[in-house]
């Protein structure tokens, strides 16, 4: 790709940049949110046009202007969102919009698909529905899809957020089987680890310009994100001990089922104290989600159920079947960044000063609602978090993903919680907001806040919680101690369910 | 970045081109900002491109002046002060209609069921001035009327708003069927408070004392009128924009789930705003009976409650937007039925007319939205 240039409206997504992909390599495309990765690698996969420059693939200018140009070349996407069909099988799927002459023929498909699978050491079955299969399953049927139509250049669009440790080993198996067969890979990930394991060459982009390249094997984590933030950074997560720990919220023997009866959680106890970061670990769809709603009195639970808040002065409260509001009158300072930020804890279409209005509407005096406050707090939260939006103004949609986490983190801390909760809080953001997360948690922490913290990255985890709580299949399967604990003990929990308890 | 909030998408048919010219030839980008002057001249100029383009088929299908079928439009709507009020007066029913809907849809309920909300408003006004004509005073009977007709619309409202609440059942067919309920409702009040009877009507109802009928005002009979609907449209522009239901109602609208996370009470709020939208419907029909008509019959809503949704959607639910846009439908529908009767044109050539007009008001909203880029072809 040379001096290719992208801008919507008046943003430059995309800068004169120039990358370069050669044949038998992992390359891994590092840059923070809104740094122009997924926009770089669209054009190549078809999505968009650019707007200046030109593309080059095995030497020869090429003009790219949909998805099947870009397929017909050799080059396929994988992207973060699988575009597949529930009720049709992972063949089906895999043959969906090609042209192929005759009629229709699963046995050869499907045999095509086993060779394909069996040359790169993928799991999967022809046959099975996409709606049977784990997050892991789909994600290979996306990429065998690419392989089916001949994909020698394959680009991968943040393959790990959704996989465990261990399916991250595979993938990342299967990836140097391909490299090996003479395909060139692109990989956008976030998590540095990551990166220094499996590529061979870290190209960084930063706000849409292109920094450079560097084999991998001469850099380093810490070189890398100086690279990709222009400044140096540190990167160690501090974990001081509080002076005070508090007993906070207790739950016992909480049990929710879902609408189909199926036990989402089952006889899960606790106790969150003030003073201390509370990991939640597990493979996702553990039963996370239900626990933190539980608590923020969104979910209902089966009777036996409890969850009893304590406050400073040692009063209880029973937060369950409580509604959010029931419980903000309760006194309870109750904190919550759900997983789904614009679906659950912002308003899209509203712009900042409105979604800061959200926690606090019902203050104003009298039938208007005051809108004074929430746009001081707007402008504050820009300030101290450096979120980078136009003004107060800006429908939150509008702004990338980092940004708009750190309007809603933003939100939350302001309230001045004993209790804050977070469901992946730092799920698709680059290194230094994720540090900034981090810190803040840690900060609310040493206030004396509890802090439950439900995360993906094990490494995170273990760096920063003082507890670690593992959920499998909605069961608590123990909790350890965060820093004498591994992660390799911390992934055969999440897998299989342990009587062992070790208390901190 | 998501492909879904972005831009530039290359659509199918533009590589049809591409192929051929190996370069998409046009591309369309999201405007981020756009003055508003600038997008109301691109209104104007959809307009003017309107008229242009209906002139044009008015000539090549009845040979006729564009010129003169245009000045019979404005004839029929503003010939005469008679005609004008008569379109001041519908402008208004349609805006109060609009009015009514605008909380309904900003919270994402699809109310189509104003027709009937209309027609229950009417019923109830009509009922007080049959029987309570002789017996109350005036100002006793007016306040009479418009609680009975806000009432009468709210349960109209309210029924699916309360049938969602607790069972979410589809309100788009719910309302739509509740219109149909109104209509037999309104025909058995028909045939009950028939005069004479055999005529099937209701008749002109109180034609000596006129009794509940709408005062003149400054010697214009339907200023009051204008005066009611004017209120509601700032209570409601107030209502939506500043007030704390008004803000719940968007955040609903937004996200059911993002509401209950902030510990909104998302049932009573469909209840409480569809009963809302309701009232003012109910209201429209209190101004069409006792303010307009002076009688009740099925038509009484006459399709106003369908066409409010135009009006409610192209104003994105600014209510003093509605003004305009309720003015050029009822203009539109004004003048269509004059050239209509004058030129001996059937009522086909105005509803094309309505068309071509409507068609390019709501394609004009596209070009404020999104700007096309030709491509230079380069090398």
């Amino acid at each position: 790709m040379k001096n290719v240039t992208k801008c919507f409206g008046e943003v430059l997504a995309n800068n004169k940049v120039n990358l370069e992909l050669r044949r038998g390599e992992i390359l891994s495309l590092l840059g923070e949110n809104g740094s122009g990765k997924t926009t770089l690698m669209n054009m190549l996969a078809g999505i968009y046009y650019p707007d200046d420059g030109q593309i080059y693939v095995n030497g020869r200018a090429v003009t790219i202007c949909s998805p099947k140009d870009a397929f017909d070349l050799g080059i396929g996407m994988i992207h973060q969102h699988f575009k597949l069909v529930d009720v049709f099988t992972a063949a089906e799927n895999i043959v969906l919009g090609l042209h192929e002459a005759g009629k229709l023929d699963r046995k050869v498909i499907a045999a095509k698909v086993r060779e394909i699978s069996d040359r790169y050491g993928f799991d999967i079955d022809p046959n099975q529905k996409v709606y049977d299969m784990t997050v892991s399953q789909k994600q290979t049927v996306e990429i065998v899809k690419v392989l089916y139509r001949g994909a020698d250049i394959l680009i991968l669009d943040e393959p790990t957020a959704v996989l465990t440790p261990q399916e991250t080993d595979k993938l990342f198996a299967v990836m140097r089987n391909m490299k090996k067969d003479g395909k060139a890979l692109v990989i956008i990930t976030h998590k540095l680890h990551e990166v220094m394991d499996v590529s061979d060459r870290v190209a960084v982009l930063r706000k849409g310009e292109y920094i450079g390249d560097v084999a991998t094997k001469d850099t380093d984590p810490q070189k890398l994100t100086d690279m990709m933030v222009g400044r140096a950074v540190t990167l160690n997560i501090d974990r001081p001990k509080a002076d005070k720990i508090a007993k906070r919220i207790d739950v016992q023997h909480l049990t929710v089922k879902d609408k189909d009866g199926v036990n989402r959680l089952t006889d899960v106890s606790f106790t969150a104290f003030g003073g201390e970061i509370l990991g939640i670990a597990g493979i996702s769809g553990s039963g996370q989600k239900q626990l933190l709603e539980a608590i923020a009195g969104l979910q209902s639970a089966e009777s036996g159920s409890h969850i009893v808040y304590e406050d400073a002065d040692g009063q209880q409260h029973e937060l369950l079947g409580k509604n959010p509001l029931d419980i903000t009158k309760l006194g309870v300072a109750l904190s919550f960044v759900p997983e789904d930020r614009l679906g659950m804890g912002l308003v899209g279409n509203m712009d900042l000063t409105d979604n800061m209005l959200l926690r606090s509407y019902l203050n104003g005096r009298g039938i208007f609602a005051d809108r004074k406050t929430p746009r001081e707090l707007a402008e504050k939260v820009v300030e101290e978090l450096e979120v980078v939006t136009p003004g107060v103004t800006t429908p939150i949609r509008k702004l990338s993903g980092g940004n708009v986490q750190k309007v809603l983190v933003g939100r939350e801390i302001a309230m001045n919680p004993t209790v804050l909760m977070s469901a992946y809080a730092v799920r698709g953001l680059d290194i230094n907001t994720s540090y900034t997360i981090y810190n803040l948690m840690t900060d609310q922490k040493m206030k004396g806040v509890a802090v439950i913290y439900v995360g993906e990255d094990l490494d995170v985890l273990l760096e920063l919680c003082d507890r670690i709580l593992v959920l499998c299949g909605g069961q608590v399967s123990g909790i350890v101690d965060g820093r004498s604990t591994t992660k390799e003990e911390v992934g055969l929990m999440m897998t299989q369910l342990q009587n062992k308890e070790v208390r901190a | 970045m998501s492909s879904k909030n972005s831009c530039n998408v290359v659509s199918p048919n533009e590589c049809e081109t591409c192929k051929s010219r190996k370069e998409p030839m046009i591309r369309i980008s999201k405007r981020t900002n756009i003055s508003n002057g600038k997008a109301w001249g691109i209104r104007a100029i959809a307009l003017l491109l309107a008229l242009v383009v209906s002139g044009f088929i008015i000539f090549i299908i009845v040979k006729l002046s564009p010129l003169k079928i245009y000045a019979a439009m404005f004839d029929g709507a503003f010939g005469t002060t008679k005609r004008a009020w008569a379109t001041i007066r519908d402008s208004m029913m349609m805006l109060c209609i609009g009015i009514g809907l605008a909380p309904a849809f900003k919270m994402k309920f699809w109310n189509i069921g104003a027709e009937g909300q209309v027609l229950m408003g009417g019923i109830a006004t009509a009922f007080c001035m049959i029987n309570f004509g002789k017996t109350m005073s005036a100002p006793l009977l007016f306040l009479v009327m418009i609680i009975a007709s806000i009432v009468a619309g709210g349960i109209w409202g309210l029924i699916p708003g309360v049938f969602k609440a607790k069972w979410n059942t589809n309100e788009t067919l719910f309302t739509l069927m509740m219109n149909y309920v109104g209509i037999q409702l309104t025909s058995y009040c028909v045939s009950k408070w028939e005069s004479p009877p055999g005529s099937n009507s209701v008749g002109i109802i109180n034609q000596s004392t006129r009794a509940g009928w709408f005062p003149s005002l400054f010697g214009q009979a339907y200023m009051l009128n204008v005066i009611i609907v004017l209120i509601l449209a700032v209570l409601m522009f107030i209502y939506l924009k500043y007030s704390k239901q008004g803000y719940e109602i968007s955040v609903v609208g937004d996200s059911e789930n993002t509401a209950r996370y902030a510990g909104m009470n998302v049932k009573k709020i469909y209840i409480r705003t569809m009963a809302l939208s309701g009232a003012i419907c109910g209201i429209a029909g209190f101004l069409a009976v006792s303010g307009a008509s002076h009688t009740i019959s099925v038509s009484t809503a006459g399709g106003r409650g369908f066409t409010a949704i135009i009006v409610a959607w192209l104003a994105k639910f600014n209510t003093f937007v509605m003004i305009l846009i309720s003015f050029l439908l009822i203009f539109l529908e004004k003048g269509a039925i004059e050239i209509a009767s004058r030129y001996n044109l059937n009522d086909y050539a105005s509803s094309i007319i309505t068309g071509i007009i409507l068609f390019f008001i709501l394609g004009s909203e596209f070009f404020i939205n999104y700007k096309v880029n030709f491509v230079r072809k380069h090398n």
